[in-house]
């Protein structure tokens, strides 16, 4: 961990305020932005041309705050992002592509493209904001949001159970995954910029917080319903994952482990389709 | 011949069309550099900064710029 | 230049693939679904052998979102379905109409509703401009030979990219899969249509500036120009949240980049109209049985022309509505149970009768049964 550049010269280079467009969702302690600026510090640091970027937005609040990004971009449909992605990149194997999802768009209406990106391994970055809950909808509950939590859409309480985003990637085949949250702001950097380095699907699930929708209906869940609150509630249960393995299942009951779960390589889809059309165009 | 002292100078500076008064920069800044006054954050104790960045980095807007000269 | 003819036999469906390649397209993503799967598998061999990309996506929306991406990235195109994987596509197709992506979509017909059956028909006709949310103009072509299936993938691809819209290639089960013999030129000779690209410098590019019935360029990624691609209504940076005014204003260009240019558009072929006194309007496959009614009619004494739209949508309304006022009556001939028969009617002002036989159990229409409509009522 280096010494981090000033947000001055981060402005400066790696967002784009385009005249009329909204940037910040506004609302006060949203963990988005914080993502979308550790985005713009990890590709800063990479010194990628900024020319090679492709960000392909789902819909989710984090997505408008991305948009402010000095890159070209493509606002797809909602859960499709990984479509998009898997077609610029297996015919522009050359562009750095990363999709930035909330945790409804990446792992319930784009769960389907999630687990088969995840299986041919494409060299695509997918950042999943994870917020627990369909935010820019008005608060409706989604696959992450904990059992028993209070939604627009669960009045009486989620029943469902949510999933563990980073052990879904890990077993559909992603072969980076890590998990960061708004509060690990340093770390996050860190994580996002191996990740987009690494040669292969990658995926990053940020522990986002959403005072606005999660935390008014669920006040008495992950330490309160402000920002702050979140944020300590993030600081006191997260785990370094090194730590985690050390630990039995009861101590960590209720920590949430942080870190680099997966970092292996394995055969990277674009390279394998392309190397068979070299192949075949040699022995002609 | 004065002796001459260069100095790193430390300025925060807050926007505050965009700062919301969401308390993070405040709470987790553990020099106690910036307070929330009337809705806003502001520097209080300038002389305490040491330029960690963690105000910037986990603004969510972001509001909240560090930047050192030298003087 | 000398031009060079080989003759090959070919399936519907692969001529599809031929003139894809012929016509420039170097991306191909699909997903399997009979009666279109000739297209998905013909592409997985050439593709490769022509250094293009080919992938089978996880289904059939992922397929056309791969399609849209790989465009943006430069590529020509395509992917192939039927009629449930239209259903599928039916978003992202509002998508590539608002984005503005030169793409082409192939439906393979089949009968409906539902999931139907595996046989032809003629049922996504009015889908195929109707089938997306928020009403807009498309191209759609409908081809009735093999070699139409070659030339009119060409023509289709070189449409989408001369006005940066989703074109539909309306095939069916039938066409899909009979084979003719068609001569075909050297693919270098066939003429190729490139989307527009920016003429300005990159800093004062804005991803849709184009005028009342323009096509804004696109620029090219991993360049210094930066694309703001939205498939929400937008102003003419791409930026979301647009004034009324500006939403008028998008809505209304999307419209009449197309409307304005039909004389690049629409293709229509009509036999033995000029003395008729009845017409056939039929397209796709159904027009060949057509057009062996109406030389069955015409050796009886009647008669009768044949009108065939090739480019289905825009619907050629002037044309037919020239052609009421030319004459008495007009059968419409199709393969579902009334869809384009409206256009007719809505077209022919009251200016001629208009009756409409129809199939809807995946049979191919045959000429006898067109006959038979045009002959009862002759005199009505």
């Amino acid at each position: 961990m280096g010494k981090l550049t000033p947000l001055s010269e981060i402005l400066e280079r790696q967002y784009s305020f385009v005249p009329g467009a909204v940037l910040g969702t506004g609302c006060a302690g949203c963990g988005g932005g914080i993502v979308t600026q550790a985005l713009a510090r990890a590709i800063d640091r990479i010194h990628i041309s900024q020319d090679n970027v492709f960000i392909i937005l789902g819909v989710q609040c984090s997505g408008t705050q991305a948009a402010a990004l000095g890159y070209s971009m493509l606002n797809g449909l909602h859960g499709r992002p990984l479509g998009y992605a898997t077609g610029l990149k297996l015919f522009r194997p050359e562009l750095t592509v990363i999709t930035v999802q909330g945790d409804g768009d990446a792992v319930s209406i784009g769960g389907n493209h999630f687990i088969h990106a995840a299986r041919r391994n494409i060299d695509i970055t997918t950042i999943i904001c994870n917020n627990f809950i369909y935010a820019r909808t008005g608060g409706q509950f989604s696959p992450t949001t904990p059992t028993g939590a209070h939604a627009t859409s669960a009045p009486y309480g989620v029943i469902d159970r949510p999933f563990d985003v980073c052990k879904l990637a890990e077993a559909a085949g992603a072969t980076f995954v890590a998990r960061g949250t708004s509060y690990h702001a340093i770390e996050l950097v860190d994580i996002i910029e191996k990740a987009i380095l690494h040669r292969g699907y990658s995926v990053v699930e940020v522990l986002a917080q959403c005072p606005t929708s999660f935390g008014r209906q669920n006040r008495d869940i992950m330490g309160g319903g402000s920002g702050v609150e979140m944020m300590k509630w993030m600081r006191d249960n997260a785990i370094g994952i090194d730590k985690a393995r050390k630990m039995s299942n009861k101590e960590l009951k209720g920590k949430i482990p942080i870190g680099v779960f997966v970092d292996r390589k394995a055969p990277e889809y674009t390279e394998e389709y392309w190397n068979t059309v070299k192949r075949l165009q040699e022995v002609k | 011949m004065p002796s001459s002292t260069v100095r790193d100078i430390t300025q925060i500076d807050i926007d505050l069309k965009k700062c919301t008064g969401c308390g993070i920069c405040v709470e987790f800044c553990s020099r106690g550099v910036l307070a929330l006054n009337a809705g806003y954050a502001e520097v209080v104790r300038l002389d305490r900064c040491t330029v960690c960045r963690l105000c910037e980095l986990r603004c969510p807007e972001p509001a909240i710029i560090v930047t050192t000269r030298k003087e | 230049m000398k031009k060079t003819e080989r003759k090959i036999l070919l399936q519907g469906n692969e001529a599809v693939v031929e003139g894809a390649i012929a016509a420039g397209i170097r991306f191909f993503a699909g997903y399997p679904i009979t009666p279109a799967s000739e297209i998905l598998e013909g592409f997985a061999l050439r593709m490769p052998q022509v250094g293009g990309a080919f992938i089978q996506m996880e289904d059939e929306i992922s397929a056309l979102s791969a399609v849209i991406g790989a465009s943006i990235g430069g590529a020509k195109a395509i992917t192939a379905t039927s009629g449930p994987g239209m259903s599928l596509m039916s978003e992202n197709i509002g998508l590539a109409i608002v984005e503005e992506i030169p793409c082409v979509i192939v439906d393979v017909q089949r009968v409906g509703p539902g999931s139907g059956m595996i046989f032809t028909s003629q049922g996504d006709a009015m889908y195929a401009k109707w089938g997306t949310p928020g009403g807009n103009e498309i191209i759609a072509l409908a081809p009735s030979s093999v070699k139409e299936c070659f030339d009119l993938t060409v023509k289709a691809v070189n449409l989408s990219e001369r006005f940066r819209v989703p074109v539909t290639l309306l095939s069916d089960a039938h066409l899909g899969h009979m084979r003719e013999v068609i001569d075909v030129v050297d693919y270098e000779q066939i003429e190729k249509v490139d989307r527009p690209k920016p003429t300005c410098p990159p800093e004062k590019y804005l991803t849709y500036d184009a005028d009342e019935s323009g096509v804004p360029a696109m620029a090219d990624v991993g360049t210094a120009y930066r694309s703001r691609l939205t498939p929400y209504l937008h102003d003419k940076g791409g930026v979301y949240g647009p004034s009324p005014e500006e939403r008028r204003f998008l809505i209304h260009r999307l419209h009449h980049k197309i409307l304005d240019h039909l004389d690049e558009i629409l293709m229509v072929e009509q036999t033995m109209v000029e003395d008729a006194r009845i017409a056939v309007f039929a397209y796709g496959i159904c027009a060949r049985s057509a057009k062996a009614a109406v030389k069955a009619a015409r050796a009886k004494g009647i008669k009768v022309g044949l009108f065939r739209p090739i480019t289905l949508w825009p619907f050629p309304t002037e044309a037919v509505s020239k052609l009421a006022q030319q004459v008495d009556r007009i059968v419409v001939a199709e393969m579902n149970c009334g869809q384009l028969v409206l256009e007719v009617e809505r077209a022919s002002k009251g200016e001629a009768r208009v009756s409409f036989v129809g199939q809807d159990d995946g049979i191919l229409m045959t000429p006898e049964k067109i006959l038979a409509t045009i002959e009862e009522d002759l005199n009505g």
